[in-house]
C-alpha cells in the first residue's frame, strides 16, 4: 500500500526521524494559514508547497514550489490544488491534486554548505534481507545515478538477527563525507529510519533528498513510503491512511469483491484463475494481435456470482472490444465454471461484445458442451492455442 | 527416483483440522500420498481423517517419524509454523499459505539457516512426484509419471504446463511450485539444481515471471553446469512497470526484471525460451525427440 509524503513523514517522526515541520492544506486559504503558523513556530520565512499525490517526480511537473512570501504560498496553492499533475510516473493525463503539504524551508543559510543525499531502505530479494541503499548524489533520479556513476551508490545489507549495527550506521555517515555534528546526527537519523521501516512493516522507504542543512541538522525532505499489504492486519492505524481517491475506482470496487484487478489500456479484457496464468493470458492476447485491457485473477472459486462481478468490472472499461475467460479447472470443476458463465451472462442481460471462454482441466469437455448448448454468443475452446486464434478472429 | 517427495516420504499436515487442511489432506490421501498425521495446537490426541492429530510438530515427529510437512496455517501464524517444523527436524517443509508478511519471511529464512532442511514456498501449489506423492493443492489427475521436471513460480500456470506435457505423452518426474512471494524458501536455481542432479529427470521446464532475478540466476547456473534441455516461459511481458500483478513478487522494478530482459538472458544461456504459454509442451517434446 502506497502512502502520501505527509503520511510517510508522520510515521518517520513517530520513530524519531527528523523531518521539516509541515501542515496539510486542502485550500489556498488553509495553505496560507498553515504557512503563517509554521512561521510562528519555526521562524521560517520561506515555505515549500508540495502536491500530495501517489507518484514521484512531482517537482518536474510543477507540483512542488518554494514560496518567498505568504502571498506566494496562496498563489502556488491556488495553482497546484485542482491541477492535473503530470509526472514521469503518472499517465499522460496526470493525477488530480486534492491537497498540498506546506513545509518550513530547510535550505536556510548557515556556517556550512547545504547538501543533498539519497537514502532508501528496501528488501534485497536475492539475499532475502533488507538493505540500506544510499548515495552522496541526492535530489536526482537514482536510476540515472546508478547508470552514470554506479560507484556513487553504496549499500549496507542488514542481518535480520541483529538489525542495523553501529558500525554500519557510522560507515554510512563516513561515506556521505560527514564529520562533527552532522556526522552524529546522520548516525542517529539512519538508525531511526531503519527502525521506522521495520516498525511500520514497510516494503520501501525512499528519502530523496536527505538534507544536511547549513547548521548540521539532518532532515528527511521527502518520503516515498510503501507498506507491505500482507502486514496491514497488525497496523490498523496505517491501514486507515489508505487514500482510495488515489486509486482507480474500478480497482477499488474489484478489491471489495475480492477480485485482483489491475486496469491496463488495451482492448481485450480477460478473466483468469491464478496470477501467473493471468499474466500468461495477457501475453497471449498481445501475441494474437490484441492488447490486454486488464489483469484479473478471480481466484480459486469461479462461481456464478464472482464471474458476474468480474464481467461487470471488465465491461466498465469502454475500450474493451472482447473478453477472454481462461480458467484451468483443478479443484474447481469446469462444468461448474461454465454454468457460472452462462448464469452470469443471463443475469447481466445482453452482452454486446464477443466472449471467448477457454476451460481446461477437470470436466473441460462437459464445460465446453454446456457453453456450446447454451445458445449464447460465446466462443469456446479447450486448448490454449485455439483460444489465442479465437482472439485474433473476433478482433478482425 | 525423483526429488523432495516420494512414496517413502512420511508426510505431516500442519493446520490439519482447518477447512483447507482437511480438504487437501483428504485429496492427498486419496492420491495415495503417505500422510502420517497432522498438527493442530490444542487438538492433540484426536483422530482426524483416520489419522492422529498432535499438539506440536516435535510430538508428531517423535511418534510418526515424519520427515515432510505441508503447511495450511493462516498467514499471521504461518512463519511460526515453518520454524516449528524446522526445529522439530522436518527435512522438507512445504508452505501453501498465501499472504505472509515479508518481514516474517526475512526472519524465518534466517532462522532456517541453522537447520538441515528445505522450505518450498510460501504461496505455492506444493510439490508432486506423480504416482508416488502429492504434497500440495494441484489437481492430481493431469499428472503422469515420467521424466520431465518442472520448476514454477505460479500455480495454475504449472497445471497448464503439466497438462500440455501429459498430452504430448511426456510424464513428469517432480513438479516443484516454488511460489510467488518475494522471499521464497527455495529459489528457481536451487530447484533447477535438484532436478539437474536427479538421474530420472531428462528435461526441465522453468516457469518464471516478472520481478526479481531468480530466473537469470538460474540461467547463469545452467550455462555453467546444465546437462539437460531446459524449456522456459516468462510470464508478464505485457505487465506495466511498478504494478504488482497478483503475486507479491511479480512487480517490475528496474530494467533487469522485465520479461524481455529475463528472456534475453535465458536465451543467451542456451535455454529454449517460448514466447507463447501454448508452446511449452510441444517445445519440450521437440527437444526430447
Amino acid at each position: 500500500m502506497n502512502l502520501h509524503e505527509y503520511q510517510g513523514k508522520l510515521i518517520l517522526r513517530k520513530y524519531g526521524v527528523s523531518t521539516p515541520e509541515g501542515i496539510l492544506a486542502f485550500t489556498p486559504k488553509e495553505a496560507t494559514k498553515a504557512a503563517q503558523d509554521l512561521g510562528k513556530n519555526t521562524g521560517t520565512t520561506r515555505w515549500a508547497v508540495k502536491a500530495q499525490i501517489h507518484a514521484g517526480g512531482r517537482g518536474k511537473g510543477g507540483g512542488v514550489k518554494i514560496a518567498k512570501s505568504l502571498d506566494e504560498v496562496g498563489q502556488y496553492a491556488e495553482q497546484i490544488i485542482g491541477m492535473m499533475l503530470v509526472t514521469p510516473q503518472t499517465s499522460t493525463q496526470g493525477k488530480l491534486v486534492r491537497k498540498v503539504l506546506i513545509e518550513e524551508n530547510i535550505y536556510y543559510a548557515g556556517p556550512e554548505p547545504t547538501l543533498e543525499f539519497y537514502m532508501s531502505v528496501l528488501l534485497n530479494r536475492q539475499e532475502g534481507r533488507n538493505m540500506i541503499m544510499y548515495s552522496p548524489r541526492g535530489g536526482m533520479d537514482i536510476e540515472a545515478v546508478a547508470e552514470e556513476t554506479p560507484e556513487a551508490i553504496f549499500t549496507e545489507m542488514i542481518d535480520p538477527k541483529v538489525g542495523l549495527t553501529g558500525f554500519q550506521a557510522r560507515r554510512i555517515a563516513f561515506n556521505l563525507g560527514l564529520s562533527g555534528n552532522s556526522f552524529k546526527n546522520m548516525v542517529k537519523f539512519v538508525g531511526a529510519l531503519y527502525q521506522a521501516y521495520i516498525g511500520a512493516d514497510a516494503s520501501l522507504f525512499e528519502i530523496n533528498p536527505v538534507i544536511k542543512a547549513a547548521d548540521g541538522r539532518i532532515f528527511a525532505a521527502d518520503a516515498k513510503v510503501a507498506i507491505d499489504g500482507n502486514a496491514l492486519y497488525r497496523h490498523p492505524d496505517i491501514e486507515d491512511m489508505r487514500d482510495f481517491e488515489e486509486e482507480d475506482p474500478t480497482e477499488v470496487e474489484a478489491g471489495m469483491h475480492k477480485l485482483n484487478y489491475v486496469k491496463l489500456d488495451g482492448n481485450v479484457g480477460c478473466m483468469v484463475n491464478g496470477a501467473g496464468l493471468a499474466m500468461a493470458t495477457m501475453d497471449m492476447i498481445k501475441m494474437s494481435g490484441g492488447s490486454p485491457a486488464n489483469f484479473l485473477d478471480v481466484g480459486g472459486t469461479a462461481d456464478a456470482r464472482r464471474v458476474e462481478q468480474a464481467f461487470r468490472i471488465i465491461m466498465k472499461d469502454p475500450n474493451v472490444k472482447a473478453i477472454l475467460v481462461n480458467i484451468f479447472g483443478g479443484i474447481v470443476r469446469c462444468d461448474r465454471v461454465a454454468q457460472g458463465i452462462v448464469d452470469a451472462y443471463n443475469n447481466i442481460g445482453t452482452i454486446h461484445i464477443p466472449i471467448i471462454v477457454r476451460l481446461q482441466g477437470t470436466n473441460a469437455e462437459e464445460g465446453k458442451a454446456l457453453i456450446d448448448r447454451s445458445g449464447l454468443k460465446v466462443h469456446s475452446a479447450i486448448r490454449l492455442e485455439d483460444a489465442a486464434k479465437l482472439v485474433d478472429q473476433v478482433l478482425k | 527416483m525423483s526429488v523432495l517427495v516420494n512414496k517413502n516420504s512420511r508426510i505431516l499436515v500442519q493446520g490439519f483440522t482447518g477447512n483447507e487442511g482437511t480438504f487437501h489432506a483428504q485429496q492427498m490421501i486419496d492420491y495415495g500420498s503417505p500422510v502420517v498425521g497432522g498438527v493442530t495446537p490444542g487438538k492433540g490426541g484426536m483422530k482426524h481423517l483416520g489419522l492422529p492429530v498432535f499438539n506440536t510438530v516435535s510430538d508428531a515427529v517423535k511418534k510418526t517419524g515424519a520427515d515432510v510437512s505441508i503447511i495450511f496455517v493462516p498467514p499471521p501464524m504461518a512463519a511460526d509454523a515453518i520454524m516449528e517444523a524446522a526445529e522439530a527436524g522436518i527435512r522438507v517443509i512445504i508452505c501453501i499459505t498465501e499472504g505472509i508478511p515479508i518481514a516474517d519471511m526475512v526472519i524465518t529464512r534466517e532462522y532456517l539457516k541453522g537447520f538441515d532442511c528445505r522450505l518450498i514456498g510460501p504461496n505455492c501449489p506444493g510439490v508432486i512426484t506423480p504416482g508416488e506423492a502429492k504434497v500440495g493443492i494441484m489437481p492430481a489427475f493431469i499428472h503422469q509419471p515420467g521424466s520431465v521436471g518442472i520448476v514454477s513460480r505460479s500455480g495454475t500456470l504449472t497445471y497448464e504446463t503439466v497438462d500440455q506435457l501429459t498430452k504430448e505423452g511426456l510424464g513428469q518426474s517432480t513438479a516443484i511450485g516454488i511460489g510467488g512471494d518475494p522471499v521464497p524458501g527455495t529459489t528457481t536455481r536451487e530447484a533447477i539444481e535438484l532436478l539437474m542432479n536427479d538421474p530420472d529427470t531428462n528435461g526441465i521446464v522453468m516457469i518464471g515471471e516478472i520481478g526479481g532475478s531468480m530466473e537469470a540466476d538460474a540461467a547463469y547456473w545452467i550455462r555453467e553446469f546444465g546437462t539437460k534441455p531446459v524449456v522456459a516461459f516468462i510470464a508478464g511481458a505485457t505487465a506495466p512497470k511498478g504494478r504488482t500483478m497478483g503475486h507479491a513478487g511479480a512487480i517490475v522494478g528496474g530494467h533487469a526484471d522485465t520479461a524481455e530482459a529475463k528472456k534475453a538472458i535465458l536465451r543467451e544461456c542456451g535455454i529454449s525460451v517460448v514466447d507463447s504459454p501454448a508452446d511449452i509442451g510441444t517445445k519440450m517434446k521437440e527437444l526430447l525427440g
